[in-house]
């Protein structure tokens, strides 16, 4: 029983949404279509790629790119095709535009400010530096000697 | 020391503000903005529905202000939206059909059944004319003036507010021109 759950366990592949027939028997075509499907966004299931979906229009996609590669089209004129009809958001990664440079340069403003905050604190640590603490009285010691010693620590 | 506090008030109120249009606002981001606006139609060339005589291309769109809509008769919210293309038909608006991926068979008894608001319908059996359209949702409508561009798309079933508000407005203004 064991090893026929094991058996089946390495038996199983991962599916993949696209289907046999889809497949294009050109090896280089194929590729770039692959390609350049990972990077449009399913519509109906929005955060998957049309490569990873299982809805008919994903599939629709993915046939349409392959027929314009078997037309002889580059990559960038399939994606303008697609881009031409969806807009944008069909992209899973924006294009740089005026209208995205918010969303791009985002992260570089937070992380600027991030640093120069963590800049401004550690420039203000030194006067809390160890050297300028008074060390402890005799009075002090005896009890952390004796605090150490006990069983609670 | 006030600067983290107006920091983490900004911030809230930013985030705050986008939550508060998805949620309460009632504000939809599932629909998207469509890239066909303001543009002519896509050239086309759709066979009737198995049966029928009509059949649409894209030259019947360029003799009036029409209504295009993509609809299936497997599509719960096309049959929610079809007494209302029913009522627009009757006010004489002209609107033509795109039967999305349908079997003929079942779009005849659904003209049959619930009347046909269509002047004519073309069968895109491939789905590769909706795709021209930049369509990804079923039922979707189309506002087309009379040179033939797109001048608004919506997403959805039409409903009484739809036609109202949007709709309505926007076929008067068009006409007006």
């Amino acid at each position: 029983m064991k090893k026929l759950v094991i058996l089946l366990i390495l038996l199983a592949t991962p599916v993949f949404a696209i289907q046999p027939d889809e497949i294009l028997e050109n090896r280089e075509f194929e590729t770039r279509a692959r390609e350049i499907s990972k990077g449009l966004r399913c519509l109906v299931c929005q955060n998957q790629s049309i490569d990873d979906s299982d809805a008919p229009l994903a599939r629709d996609l993915r046939v349409l790119v392959r027929d314009r590669i078997e037309m002889g089209e580059t990559d960038d004129q399939v994606m303008k095709y697609i881009v031409d009809r969806y807009g944008d958001f069909v992209l899973l990664s924006p294009p740089l535009k005026l209208s995205t440079m918010v969303l791009w340069a985002a992260p570089t403003i937070f992380l600027s400010i991030g640093v120069f905050g963590l800049f401004r604190w550690f420039r203000r640590r030194p006067e809390e530096n160890w050297e300028n603490q008074t060390p402890l009285t005799v009075e002090e010691n005896k009890k952390l000697a004796a605090a150490l010693k006990s069983e609670i620590f | 020391m006030i600067i983290p506090f107006l920091t983490v008030i900004v911030i809230s109120a930013v985030f705050g503000a986008y939550l508060w249009q998805v949620g309460p606002g009632g504000k939809d981001i599932s629909t998207l903005p469509s890239a066909m606006i303001d543009k002519p139609v896509p050239d086309f060339i759709l066979p009737p529905i198995e049966g029928r005589q009509d059949g649409l291309n894209s030259s019947h769109l360029k003799r009036g202000v029409s209504l295009v809509n993509v609809w299936a008769s497997w599509c719960p919210p096309c049959r929610v939206e079809h007494p209302f293309l029913m009522e627009l038909a009757r006010n004489g608006v002209a609107i033509y059909g795109i039967n999305y991926r349908d079997k003929p068979a079942d779009a005849e008894r659904f003209l049959r059944n619930l009347g046909d608001p269509y002047q004519k319908i073309g069968a895109d059996i491939t789905g590769r004319v909706s795709i021209d359209w930049g369509i990804y949702g079923y039922p979707e409508t189309f506002i087309v003036d009379q040179s033939g561009r797109i001048r608004y798309r919506h997403v959805g079933p039409i409903t009484r507010d739809v036609i109202d508000k949007l709709i309505q407005p926007l076929l008067t203004k068009i006409v007006k021109k």
